[in-house]
């Protein structure tokens, strides 16, 4: 035996052509295993096909020096935001993808057999729920908060722009993690939450849940930036004038969830941390012996993934506000109770985490502490709904696409509001925990709240990202098959769990369930639809982007600073920092025939943050240690290990990390904006979704006025 | 323009959903909805009434919406335009008032709810001296002892339905979850650890019960039968488990503890598949060893 290559995993550690999914072809005995098999080998296959087709892109199209040095290592907080929300888009169309193949599972893997074996299906649902999460809902959201907050703020960048690369390289790493797993299997099939003991060495001896456990670290530990930076952004950038009170309401729950961030990712670090040890130093934190609890890891885990929630629906809620004003052409109803209630949800949120598990043999006392706090939660998030409405009520509502997707969310989140007041009573949870009605609640809430609400603020804010709109009709067909999708393939799990279906079956012999599974596969084919719909959305944008050109900047009339600038925004965003006199900001100046204007004591230079390649290198480097702890490449870790510190302290040497932007081009640029929105002629709503619409808008109460 | 369909065609498609979801009823679902004891019943009353109350501020949102949606819409706006109108104090109260109320209400219903059918507690209402049975959750699934008819079975839970049910379980394996829908709660089985599940039947009758958290690929199949029997019935159950079940011996015990579903196990005892198997001993001992009710030397 050869002990070097035993003790320090030479060269591939425990990695062994097993990994490949086309072994399980080889290996398959009988029919499921090899359809499991050739499924596994497929998705695999289209993973390395991507990568390969997109490094060949990139090479003929030469853009590998583009691609690195104005976005890779850009600190742009823009960039940064758009490089967030195209990864969030990769691995939702993955994730949708498995969704597809589980509910397709579940359909034909009704009196066993079907296309899958139960492992892959449980490997399936856990990175369906992992990338969800971790590396499509948060990536998006961050992007979002990224790319708009600052521009409300009236602020050049975020308080950390390469921290801010950092967090964005750390889930990029996660997400390649993921990706490599496809490739050499298996990956963990533990769930989302990766409750041990059964993630424990004794139960899964295999790489699966080490994937998981360092995927999930990378993210929360970029997560955990990204609060801090968030949060700092917006206590110390804010322009002059701009009072917490005057905060656009999308700021403002950019604010309560990077305070989310940072007290509720720490728990999930410490619970993968402590899982870590377990595996591998032979801790006993939550293993069935020695001395372990795994209810302690259900309370740190949900003490993160509780406000996790929250922090999830929170820029939602941001983006409704918006949408809501934007296109009623009113200002927002009840804005001092719109913030009372976020920063209750975001206080609320952690007191409410045993509801994850009211079956664990608590005290009646404790579940009904826990349930009522629970409910609670529904009077803030009532109030929002309401003011919603009254925000449309006296105004004169648009149903733009990004309306469409507020009014579903309207209704379609009342109904899960109502399915989670059910499950805050640990009476009914006692039956519908574990099954298929809590799988229908939480996609309820996820989808018409957050998705939605994403892809409505995608909608909007796309323009100002790069000075055109996205097309409306693809727009409106994406929207029709999400909404009518989201039904189709949830609303029949609400009957699946109160029939007493499970969540995580990959086969059932209970013929009641099979037409409902057979809606709900129906409904995912629509909203696999809906996804294509966006995918083709892009590609006739880009493609007529001259009739779609919104260069002028604002072309939805609207009200927070940021549609006050061109359309891409330049670098430095302002010319000058603004200074605000009320809420509203933009809509103030706009009402009084006023625009941002030059800064009053002339242009000054701009100094702004050069590039750094900090944080690819980190990322690089996190996704290099994650993937050698994974398989025990034990020669490769140390090394690795030893090069992170050494690279944060070359960092700390680096001068000259700014440069400059002379007084002169700002200057020429912001007097080309003003004459081409003094030659722009300004169009009413009607025009929005039509060619006249430049970006120059009549503000809706002059044009009603008229 | 959506793509028009032949009637026939339609016709048809709809003909072959109708014929799967007929072919499909033939094994009934299990659910709470249809309860066999007093706690499923009790549930599906607290589901109702939540129901109920929710309408007071589900109703507004979907009657209100498409009001507002039309009558201030674009196009062919009615009401009044005001785009400063940003506060009201009556609708201030109505927002924040009525869901309070509505809360305040369903909380003081779901306290007492929550201590009324607390798994711990005795099924309010149901009379007769408890049956006390010890369940030990394994991959993939659950060992029934009975320490006092000193038997022990794997795929039936049998018990006499004019007696509640006293559960006691544990996991000697990763964590579980217990439930039979149509009797009531669910509750963990975890390793070196015990809950408790007070459960009650109606009247004599078969329900399905199972695990309902993940712990492999043999989760699926952790069913098992609940048996409510007459008294009669159940004392001819434990004497047949007595006369002709297997001892609970060192090789069955290893066999238990081994991967595998019940079928798995059956075929490894050579037990009639489909069948329950029934142990004529009782490991009583076994289950407060795992339940870490006796401390072991650490």
């Amino acid at each position: 035996m050869n002990t070097w290559s035993d003790v320090w995993g030479f060269p591939f550690g425990r990695l062994t052509w097993d990994a490949l999914p086309v072994m399980d072809i080889f290996k398959a005995d009988g029919r499921t295993e090899l359809l499991s098999g050739i499924t596994g080998t497929a998705a695999a296959g289209m993973a390395v096909l991507g990568f390969v087709l997109v490094v060949i892109l990139i090479t003929v199209k030469g853009w590998w020096r583009p691609l690195w040095s104005e976005w890779l290592t850009s600190v742009d907080h823009k960039k940064i935001g758009i490089m967030y929300i195209v990864f969030s888009f990769v691995m939702l169309a993955r994730a949708l993808a498995e969704a597809f193949v589980m509910r397709s599972q579940q359909v034909v893997g009704h009196d066993g057999g079907g296309i899958v074996m139960p492992e892959h299906f449980a490997q399936l649902f856990t990175t369906h729920g992992t990338i969800m999460i971790f590396f499509m809902a948060m990536p998006f959201l961050t992007g979002m908060i990224n790319f708009a907050m600052p521009l409300q703020i009236g602020a050049r960048d975020v308080a950390f722009p390469v921290l801010n690369s950092v967090s964005l390289m750390l889930t990029i790493a996660g997400g390649v993690i993921l990706m490599v797993s496809l490739v050499l299997e298996p990956f963990s099939t533990g769930g989302w939450t990766g409750y041990p003991p059964y993630t424990e060495l004794s139960y899964n001896p295999g790489a699966g849940p080490d994937y998981w456990i360092w995927a999930v670290t990378l993210s929360s530990v970029g997560s955990t930036f990204t609060g801090l930076n968030f949060a700092v952004t917006i206590y110390k950038k804010r322009c002059p004038g701009m009072t917490l009170m005057r905060m656009p309401l999308f700021t403002w729950t950019s604010l309560c969830t990077s305070i989310l961030m940072i007290f509720a990712m720490p728990p999930l670090t410490i619970a993968t941390a402590l899982l870590a040890l377990d595996r591998y130093m032979g801790f006993h934190f939550f293993t069935n012996g020695g001395g372990g609890n795994m209810m302690n890891y259900a309370n740190l885990f949900w003490l993160f993934g509780h406000p996790e929630v929250y922090i999830l629906i929170l820029p939602a809620f941001g983006i409704w506000s918006e949408v809501f004003a934007t296109f009623s052409g009113k200002t927002l109803y009840g804005y001092t109770a719109l913030v009372i209630a976020t920063m209750a949800i975001a206080v609320l949120s952690f007191t409410v985490w045993v509801h994850h598990f009211f079956t664990m043999g608590q005290s009646a006392n404790l579940n009904a502490a826990f349930g009522i706090a629970t409910m609670l939660i529904g009077v803030p998030t009532g109030v929002k709904i309401y003011d919603w409405m009254l925000t449309m009520y006296r105004g004169r509502v648009r149903i733009s696409v990004p309306m469409l997707y507020a009014i579903a969310f309207l209704f379609l989140f009342t109904i899960g509001g109502l399915s989670g007041i059910l499950l805050a009573n640990p009476t009914i949870d006692y039956q519908t925990h574990n099954t298929l009605f809590l799988v229908a609640h939480f996609h309820n809430m996820l989808i018409p709240g957050l998705l939605y609400g994403m892809i409505a603020g995608y909608t909007m804010w796309f323009p100002k990202a790069f000075g055109f709109r996205l097309d409306e009709r693809w727009g409106y067909r994406a929207a029709w098959c999400w909404i009518i999708g989201f039904m189709g393939a949830f609303f029949p799990l609400y009957v699946l769990g109160l029939m007493g279906m499970p969540r995580r079956m990959s086969g059932y012999f209970t013929g009641e369930w099979l037409p409902w599974t057979i809606i709900a596969l129906g409904g995912a084919a629509v909203i696999l639809a809906g996804f294509l719909s966006l995918i083709v959305q892009l590609w006739v944008s880009v493609r007529d982007r001259k009739r779609l050109a919104v260069p002028v900047g604002d072309p939805w009339d609207g009200r927070s600073l940021e549609w006050g600038l061109p359309a891409p925004a330049p670098e430095w965003n302002f010319p000058a920092l603004p200074r605000v006199e009320g809420r509203d900001a933009f809509a103030t100046l706009k009402a009084s025939g006023r625009d941002l204007g030059p800064p009053e004591d002339g242009f000054e230079d701009i100094w702004l943050p050069k590039n750094a390649a900090f944080g690819p290198v980190i990322g690089a480097l996190g996704t290099a240690l994650a993937f050698t702890l994974t398989w025990h490449m034990w020669w490769a870790v140390l090394p690795l290990a030893a090069l992170v510190p050494l690279v944060i302290i070359a960092q700390g040497f680096r001068r000259n990390t700014e440069k400059r932007i002379p007084a002169e081009e700002v200057r020429k640029e912001w007097r080309a904006f003003r004459e081409l929105a003094a030659r722009t002629p300004r169009v009413p709503r009607s025009s929005e979704y039509t060619r006249d619409n430049r970006g120059h808008a009549i503000p809706m109460a002059q044009e009603a006025a008229r | 323009m959506p793509p028009t369909v032949p009637k026939r065609r339609a016709w048809l498609r709809v003909g072959a959903l109708a014929a799967v979801w007929a072919a499909a009823g033939k094994a009934q679902a299990e659910s709470f909805l249809d309860p066999a004891g007093p706690v499923a019943a009790a549930q599906v009353t607290h589901l109702r009434i939540i129901l109920i109350i929710m309408a007071i501020v589900v109703i507004p949102v979907f009657a209100a919406t498409p009001w507002l949606i039309r009558r201030y819409r674009y196009g062919r706006p009615k009401g009044d335009y005001r785009p400063d109108w940003s506060f009201s104090t009556l609708f201030e109260w109505l927002a924040w008032g009525v869901p309070v109320i509505v809360v305040l209400i369903l909380a003081v219903y779901l306290w007492g709810r929550t201590h009324s059918l607390d798994p711990y507690n005795p099924v309010p209402g149901a009379a007769g001296k408890p049956l006390v049975v010890d369940v030990v959750g394994y991959d993939w699934k659950w060992l029934f002892i009975y320490p006092e008819e000193g038997v022990a079975s794997v795929g039936e839970l049998a018990f006499p339905a004019s007696r509640p049910l006293e559960l006691h379980l544990t996991s000697d394996t990763v964590m579980q979850s217990f439930l039979i829908p149509r009797l009531g709660s669910q509750i963990y089985a975890m390793k070196g650890m015990r809950t408790k599940l007070n459960l009650a039947a109606d009247s004599p009758g078969t329900f399905e019960g199972r695990n309902t958290q993940y712990n492999g690929e043999g989760f699926y199949t952790q069913t098992f039968k609940a048996r409510a029997m007459s008294d009669a019935a159940f004392s001819h159950w434990v004497s047949k488990a007595k006369a002709s079940g297997l001892p609970f011996d060192g090789k069955a015990r290893d066999a238990v503890e081994a991967k595998s579903n019940k079928v798995e196990l059956a075929r490894k005892l050579d037990q009639p598949t489909g069948q329950p198997i029934l142990f004529s001993t009782a490991p009583s001992a076994m289950f407060d060893e795992i339940a870490g009710l006796k401390e072991t030397a650490q």
